[in-house]
């Protein structure tokens, strides 16, 4: 893990030349769900699968497996609600909060 | 034996980037700068060197080409004046954050407003606060010299810092001159092969440049970054030593001309130098007064403490401005000398003049008139403000 090598507590020595990031995919490991002030909940009786929801997601935060989708990944989504809006079910509603 | 030559500033320029053949020059033309990659272009054409030429659409994208090519792994430049690098002014940052050691060869020239193509250091001095090292020259040897040391100090591993080659417009890159050019076997083995330990191209590593770096990041990475500026100054002496021992033409952060016994002292950056030291020799040889010279070399890193130390016998010292900052208060070099000799707790009296801006001629006389200045505050402790001017027409 690239934080358990320069974190929020590292002292400027610890930091690279330039803040370059010597690994790939970094941003797996930047929570940045802490962001959100709405919270998108899935209501999975509702859904048929159509997965329409997921191409949408600008942060890739709906998980598919197996042709199906499942919880949202809480850890990335920012709470845009475009996944509600373009859900024909209302299997997604939006709360207010994280 | 050194190669005897008549050039001009760009020439020089060019002929030092011919000698190093770097790997990318991605430029867009803007007078006076305009023949550099101009005369570069022509020698890739005629196949004397291998260089990437990138024609782009804008100084924003020559930048931004640079510093692309730079973090690829490549040795990268540019050459630009003026307005051309106020467009690149957002890139000037991130180059110096990134840490990429690009060589930028400006010839200074007033920023517009009025429009004017002079000999002004406007565009550089807005650009001291970027993270770049800035180096002056008060003549086309010097600037040609100051070329060759560029890479070697902005790729040193204590540095990798973009380096910013600066010289007068017009009245340098210009003007044809006597120079003694360097060898071309000598050039490559004093300048040496660009090895970057990181860099984006590299087969196996992974990496990421520039990435989004939030408050708990942004102080950390800009001390770290002041570290390599710090880091610098020792490099660039160890440059110009060994730069010493191939050509024997000798560089530090600045030149100090007849100060050895000098009571009245003027601080000046670029060619106007070469005036006052025609003046510095005439008054010694007519009048006896002890008059000298600080010629800044190295603007950034910035030495205040050498610069306080070789000003620390004089009475008198007059710092000379070729860039207004509108303060309304001193000019850049004005404050940042003041603010070394205060720290120093010196004594001598200080006046800071704005000369020269928009390419205006200095004569001869003008630094004779500054030193008589200089004496008279010297004697009577009177100094009018924090700032005055030479050669500005009044009521």
């Amino acid at each position: 893990m690239i934080q358990d090598r320069i974190n929020e507590k590292s002292p400027w020595q610890d930091i690279t030349e330039g803040n370059k990031i010597f690994e790939a995919a970094t941003s797996k490991e930047f929570c940045t769900g802490e962001w959100r002030t709405f919270t998108p909940v899935f209501h999975e009786e509702k859904c048929k699968q159509c997965l329409l929801c997921v191409p949408v997601c600008p942060d890739s935060s709906i998980p598919v497996k197996d042709c199906k989708r499942g919880e949202f990944d809480y850890d990335h989504c920012k709470g845009c609600g475009i996944c509600a809006k373009v859900c024909p079910f209302d299997a997604i509603t939006m709360r207010e909060g994280k | 034996m050194a190669i005897r030559e008549r050039l001009s500033g760009n020439e020089a320029v060019a002929y030092a980037i011919k000698q190093i053949n770097p790997d990318v020059m991605p430029a867009f033309p803007i007078t006076p700068s305009t023949e550099i990659p101009q005369y570069v272009a022509n020698y890739i054409a005629n196949g004397e060197i291998d260089t990437e030429f990138i024609h782009v659409e804008s100084e924003h994208s020559a930048m931004s080409a640079t510093l692309g090519a730079s973090a690829a792994g490549a040795r990268a430049l540019t050459a630009t004046s003026s307005c051309g690098m106020a467009l690149m002014w957002e890139e000037l940052y991130v180059a110096a954050s990134d840490r990429l050691p690009i060589v930028l060869a400006l010839v200074n020239r007033a920023l517009t407003g009025p429009i004017n193509i002079n000999a002004d250091h406007s565009d550089s001095m807005g650009a001291r606060d970027s993270g770049w090292i800035q180096i002056y020259a008060e003549s086309n040897q010097e600037v040609y010299d100051n070329f060759l040391q560029a890479f070697p100090i902005a790729e040193h591993k204590d540095v990798m810092l973009p380096v910013m080659i600066c010289q007068d417009g017009f009245i340098t890159s210009h003007g044809v001159e006597n120079i003694l050019l360097v060898e071309d076997d000598k050039v490559k083995e004093f300048v040496g092969e660009y090895e970057p330990e990181h860099y984006l191209l590299h087969p196996t590593e992974k990496m990421a440049v520039g990435p989004y770096a939030v408050s708990n990041y942004y102080m950390e990475t800009k001390r770290a970054q002041r570290q390599a500026m710090l880091n610098a100054k020792q490099v660039i002496l160890d440059m110009a030593a060994k730069f010493e021992q191939m050509t024997g033409r000798k560089y530090g952060f600045f030149e100090e001309y007849r100060m050895e016994d000098a009571e009245y002292a003027i601080v000046i950056i670029g060619s106007a130098a070469g005036t006052c030291k025609a003046a510095i020799e005439e008054i010694r040889a007519t009048t006896g007064k002890k008059v000298g010279l600080l010629k800044i070399r190295v603007f950034r890193p910035f030495p205040e403490e050498e610069i306080a130390q070789a000003l620390s016998h004089v009475k008198a010292v007059a710092i000379m401005d070729r860039s207004e900052m509108f303060a309304g208060s001193c000019g850049p070099l004005g404050a940042e000398v003041r603010a070394a000799l205060f720290q120093a707790k010196s004594q001598a009296e200080v006046v800071n003049y704005f000369y020269g801006l928009g390419g205006r001629d200095i004569t001869v006389q003008d630094f004779m008139q500054v030193y008589d200045n200089l004496e008279n505050i010297a004697n009577t402790h009177v100094v009018t403000g924090m700032y005055d001017y030479i050669g500005l027409r009044e009521r």
